[in-house]
């Protein structure tokens, strides 16, 4: 029988950013079963609703991510907007749109780098992550942040963009679309990536639903589930539908992610194309009442944000549900039965962010 | 937001699990567990979802005492929310497929969610 060997992966390792840990018990060079370990940075920034008023928490909410932050204080904003009725005016709700589009654009560009860096690519690391860096130019052109926006605010948001601006930026969009098209086209042509990719880490239909797999990971495997399509926001009123493969594997996820960049692209456009003049934020009076579950689509997945609170200025509990927490058990089925060579490129397929989790 | 939640809040435990069977053989996908500690209890919501449809199912549970059974033998992925409720509120979960027996979170304070300050 051949000797069963504990490899330790992480909390430092060169394909991780951030500090997540796997226990992974190997035959050889096979993983024969991965447990996952997290809680190294653990903050409790849900425990801060305590301390901030529900106003101020939107600041710290940002802060869970700093790549999906948009979308973390968006989706506390509407969970508060849904608690005390608060009508959000139109153009808030387009601009909204359009900066998660932005958020979800530049996440996955980030990813793909990484990817590509894993697998050992660097030229194609560092042209993703160059036509990254001009996305993040058009969010600081609109809200004066890279990483933290601050533009989302509970009522709408606190910074407009006028429509030319918005012209000009779905014109860069379209020049950078031809950028993203040669690197999507080394991503899912080039023999070496689809060597690295094809048929690495199979999650079947039945398995992602049933271990609750969200966002692209669970999309490359053939579950057309996309919370955008709950209707909050400006999404009702744009023309998409759920990126969709069936395959499972790494390469299906790559495909779902650079295939989500041009819908995202797309609804940009059609955002600022359709967008109403109007104001941009409602007064606020009053605080928050009940219990709500908000959930949006972030770049990696659906986020689940609870809300109680009882007409005081301070909500009694919120709690976040991120992406990458709903994907670690996909992760772990995964990884068995795969070289140990492998496993940077499968933990990254599910695209972790560690900030998120450890919220 | 147009969606539409359900809430429920059940009695006991035996409520509890013959429920959240039901919502897995009716292929409910499991969203999230999550605890809150309020002035005289501990509330436990198990959330689900299907077809962008949201259930939540809630026990009470008191505060001294706390305990409940695992839910990962219905649904394995559950067992890394009770962990984290263990953890963070010190509610004794039995039977987690995947126990961590209280080292999931390394947190300076024993059950920061849970305390009375």
């Amino acid at each position: 029988m051949t000797k069963r060997t504990i490899i330790p992966f992480g909390p430092q390792h060169p394909v991780l950013p951030e500090p997540v840990h796997l226990d992974l018990v190997v035959e050889d060079e096979k993983v024969m079963e991965a447990v996952p370990s997290v809680g190294f940075v653990h903050r409790g920034l849900e425990k801060l609703v305590e301390k901030k008023d529900f106003q101020e928490y939107v600041f710290v909410a940002e802060r869970i991510c700093g790549i999906c932050s948009f979308i973390h204080g968006m989706t506390y904003s509407l969970g508060i907007e849904k608690l005390m009725k608060i009508e959000v005016p139109e153009r808030a709700s387009y601009l909204r749109v359009i900066w998660s589009e932005l958020s979800r654009v530049h996440s996955h560009l980030l990813w793909l780098g990484l990817m590509a860096d894993a697998f050992g690519f660097e030229s194609l690391f560092m042209e993703s992550w160059r036509i990254r860096e001009l996305v993040l130019d058009i969010i600081e052109e609109t809200t004066g942040g890279r990483v933290i926006f601050g533009s989302c605010k509970v009522g709408g948001v606190r910074k407009d963009v006028d429509n030319a601006s918005l012209k000009a930026i779905t014109v860069k969009l379209q020049d950078y679309v031809l950028r993203v098209r040669a690197i999507a086209d080394v991503f899912l042509r080039d023999a070496s990536v689809k060597h690295r990719l094809s048929g690495v880490g199979k999650l079947s239909r039945e398995e992602a639903y049933t271990l609750g797999a969200v966002g692209p990971t669970a999309r490359a495997s053939g579950v057309a589930q996309d919370m955008r399509k709950l209707g909050y926001a400006a999404y009702p009123r744009m023309d998409f539908a759920p990126v969709v493969e069936t395959a499972g594997d790494c390469y299906s996820r790559c495909s779902v992610r650079i295939r989500e960049i041009f819908q995202s692209i797309d609804i940009i456009g059609q955002a600022a194309g359709s967008i109403p003049d109007g104001a941009i934020e409602n007064k606020v009076s009053g605080f928050p009442d009940g219990e709500y579950f908000a959930r949006t689509e972030q770049p990696r997945g659906e986020v689940v944000y609870y809300f109680k609170a009882d007409g005081g200025k301070f909500l009694k509990r919120l709690r976040v549900r991120t992406p990458t927490f709903a994907n670690i058990p996909a992760l772990v089925k995964i990884l068995p039965g795969h070289e140990l060579a492998d496993v940077p490129v499968l933990v990254l397929s599910i695209d972790p962010c560690i900030s998120c989790t450890e919220r | 937001m147009k969606e539409e939640q359900v809430f429920l809040t059940v009695g006991g435990e035996e409520d509890l699990f013959s429920r959240v069977r039901g919502m897995k053989e009716e292929g409910w996908r499991l969203a999230q567990v999550g605890a809150t500690k309020t002035e005289t209890a501990f509330e436990v919501n198990y959330s689900f979802d299907k077809d962008y449809r949201f259930h939540n199912i809630k026990i009470i549970l008191p505060l001294q005492g706390a305990e409940l059974k695992s839910i990962s033998g219905i649904y394995w992925s559950a067992f890394l929310y009770e962990n984290e409720i263990s953890d963070l509120f010190g509610i004794a979960i039995k039977g987690i497929a995947v126990d961590y027996q209280g080292k999931f979170y390394r947190t300076s304070v024993k059950h920061p969610f849970g305390e009375n300050k």
